[in-house]
């Protein structure tokens, strides 16, 4: 069982690997890439299991024991994450390769593309089942330097100014963590997670106050969070459709994920968390005017993705079980509709041609089904009974409710950002698929992967894209089941012992 | 047998080849003959010590990566004397492409961090040969060397990569650029 824990950090590696040898076959490369997102997904559904009848799966790399060696753990949590993770990936690859083959032709093989994507899906998996602070750090890195090279592929003057952005906030963000993790081994003489947990608990209160600032700000970065978040509507639209729904459903999750265990596992809190709780009010207020704002459709969803971090910051914030249950159920639901929202509007954009709403219209005549495909996930991201996103706002509401008189206000936010969301959302349907019928804008370069004109959307690509709806629908059909394990995740995160007491040993514990 | 006439005892310690490096250069000024002839020194002198930073890198400094770097600094010093023809060279004479080098290090040490599972032991588990070598002595033989051997061709194949597409490519894309200014 153990090995198995390795299997979705090695699998990826491999992959990658195999597909640099087989850089000539493009098939072969998109055969070996499907296979082993399908094989991760799953192990990830085998660890969940495991991981929820019988504790966290640990893996003791080189059979080290914990606090000296580096482990790998799933439990609950990341197994869950891990899963819905590799599904979102496994899907954005075959959008990829169906959008790859429309545009260049069956037999085109591009040599770096699926490589860097299973290295990205290596680091995300690593990020999730690392059970320590350094290799967390790794895992960012090699997540971060995948990014860097899908994000500044078929470079242009605006796509080199907007990389640049992402990659210099990138760098100050591992610096800054880099950092964190050297004054957090100064002071505490470890960086396995489970044994900060103790040793953490014995600094003066003042140090420990500071680390744990240090470690929100430094994942309050990659999570985009207000006003940490300036930098994501500015990158990730300029990417390729299925790479920016692939930054906007995991990259920033990640960065929740691990803000979620360290605040949770190492700097555990005795009741609603007020900096959090500002943090998260003023995340989801902003990211959702800033939506209001925006034409350009892949602005307005970013803005929208900011706004929404707020609400799994809000869930933390609360701190109790019920708080973190309704975090990790937000995640889930979160990685899905977000990465299908993205997926849409690359298929709006290749028929009409353009990213603004504007320059859009009556597109619900034309293409009746994109209509039914963006209107599903835009009414999940709004939290519209009886879609997963209404299953998750009330497990936040409900946490928010039982908080005290701080996070019931805060939960007031909640909805009001549920509705500002709901407005642009129902703005940007009437706009793009009522109204007058305009002309699909002419195709300036056919060969750019951004915005592609007309009508040309491959079946692989839509079959992606229903399959992430299918998804979304699936965890709202599947609400009660999956609320069950994240209750027992949440409470496993704020009683900490089934994490410390798996990696270290019931002594630990005890003692 | 050879054809060659036998060097007379006189010019034994003449040079046969050519001291500097192969390859037409466009612009001669921009060779300097000394770090010419100490490249070709060097070269062959540095990559034995790559070998050695590996083998030793289990108990003393070195490894995969320094090893592997410094390697790699090897063909950066035969790139610097060398110039453009030399990069173009060592693209062209080596017989396995750079991304197939990098792909095979990943591979060989991806493969050795799972193989101890098939023994039953845990992934990335190493285990230690010891054996005598008369004149040379004990040598441990450790099965992580294999992961460092991965490491090593993976950063090879990183710098010559780098020494294409960084060095030579944007030689040529620079006289490119320079040419279409000069034509009509």
């Amino acid at each position: 069982m153990s090995t198995l824990v390795t299997l979705p950090v090695l699998l990826p590696i491999l992959g990658a690997a195999l597909t640099v040898l087989a850089a000539r076959s493009a098939r072969i490369q998109r055969l070996i890439g499907l296979m082993v997102l399908a094989a991760v997904s799953v192990v990830a559904a085998v660890l969940l299991v495991a991981a929820d009848r019988t504790g966290p799966v640990v893996a003791e790399l080189g059979g080290w024991p914990a606090p000296v060696g580096i482990v790998l753990v799933a439990d609950r949590l990341s197994a869950l994450l891990l899963l819905i993770s590799t599904v979102v990936t496994l899907a954005v690859l075959v959008y990829a390769i169906g959008q790859r083959i429309s545009d260049y032709g069956r037999e085109t093989a591009s040599t770096t593309f699926h490589p860097i994507f299973l290295l990205l899906s290596t680091g995300v998996s690593l990020a999730y089942l690392t059970g320590d602070l350094f290799s967390l750090f790794v895992a960012f890195e090699i997540m971060l330097a995948a990014s860097y090279v899908l994000i500044t592929r078929r470079t242009n003057a605006s796509r080199i100014r907007s990389g640049m952005t992402y990659v210099i906030i990138s760098l100050t963000s591992s610096l800054l963590f880099l950092t964190t993790i050297a004054l957090v081994y100064a002071a505490t003489g470890t960086v396995n997670l489970a044994d900060l947990a103790g040793r953490v608990a014995a600094l003066p209160e003042g140090l420990r106050t500071l680390l744990s600032m240090l470690t929100i700000v430094t994942f309050g970065i990659k999570a985009a969070m207000v006003p940490l978040h300036f930098w994501l509507p500015d990158s990730y639209p300029n990417a390729p459709a299925p790479v920016t729904a692939l930054f906007a459903g995991l990259l920033t999750k990640v960065g929740v994920y691990a803000l979620l265990r360290t605040q949770t596992l190492v700097f555990p809190g005795t009741g609603p968390s007020a900096v959090l709780l500002v943090l998260a009010v003023l995340t989801m207020v902003v990211g959702a005017l800033g939506a209001l704002a925006q034409d350009d459709l892949n602005r307005l969803l970013s803005f929208l993705l900011v706004s929404h971090i707020g609400f799994m910051l809000f869930g933390l914030a609360v701190y109790d079980a019920r708080g973190a249950a309704g975090t990790a159920l937000y995640i889930v639901h979160h990685i899905t509709v977000q990465a299908t929202l993205f997926l849409v509007s690359g298929l709006i954009t290749r028929r009409t041609g353009t990213v603004s709403i504007d320059a859009m219209g009556g597109l619900a005549r034309r293409a009746p089904m994109l209509a039914v495909l963006f209107a599903i996930p835009a009414l999940t991201l709004a939290g519209i009974p009886p879609t997963s996103g209404f299953v998750a706002k009330l497990a936040l509401l409900q946490a928010g409710a039982t908080g005290g008189a701080a996070t019931a206000v805060v939960a007031g936010f909640v909805v009001l950002a549920s509705l500002l969301t709901l407005y642009a959302m129902v703005r940007v349907w009437v706009r793009v698929f009522w109204g007058t019928e305009k002309e699909p804008l002419p195709d300036d370069d056919p060969t750019d992967e951004l915005v592609v004109g007309t009508a040309r959307a491959s079946r692989p690509m839509y079959a992606a894209t229903v399959a992430l709806v299918a998804v979304s629908v699936a965890i709202a059909a599947a609400a009660g089941p999956l609320s069950a394990v994240t209750e027992k995740a949440g409470s496993d995160l704020m009683a900490r012992t089934p994490y410390i007491e798996a990696v270290l040993g019931r002594e630990a514990v005890l003692g | 047998m050879s054809t060659r006439e036998p060097v007379p005892f006189t010019q034994w310690d003449e040079p046969e080849g050519e001291w500097t490096l192969p390859g037409a250069c466009p612009v001669r000024s921009n060779r300097t003959l000394m770090l010419e002839a100490a490249a070709r020194f060097l070269f062959p002198t540095v990559l034995v010590f790559s070998v050695y930073l590996l083998i030793v890198g289990h108990y003393a400094p070195g490894g995969g990566f320094p090893g592997g770097l410094v390697a790699g600094l090897a063909f950066v010093l035969r790139y610097i004397a060398g110039g453009e023809s030399e990069g173009a060279e060592i693209g062209s004479r080596f017989v396995v492409r750079p991304p197939v080098l990098m792909g095979l290090g990943l591979l060989v040490a991806v493969v050795s961090a799972l193989a101890p599972v098939a023994f039953g032991a845990p992934v990335l588990a190493s285990a230690k040969v010891t054996f005598e070598i008369p004149l040379v002595g004990t040598v441990d033989l450790v099965s992580s060397l294999v992961i460092d051997i991965g490491v090593y061709l993976l950063i090879i194949g990183v710098v010559l990569d780098l020494l294409r597409s960084l060095g030579s490519g944007i030689e040529r894309d620079a006289r490119e650029a320079a040419g279409e200014e000069a034509g009509p």
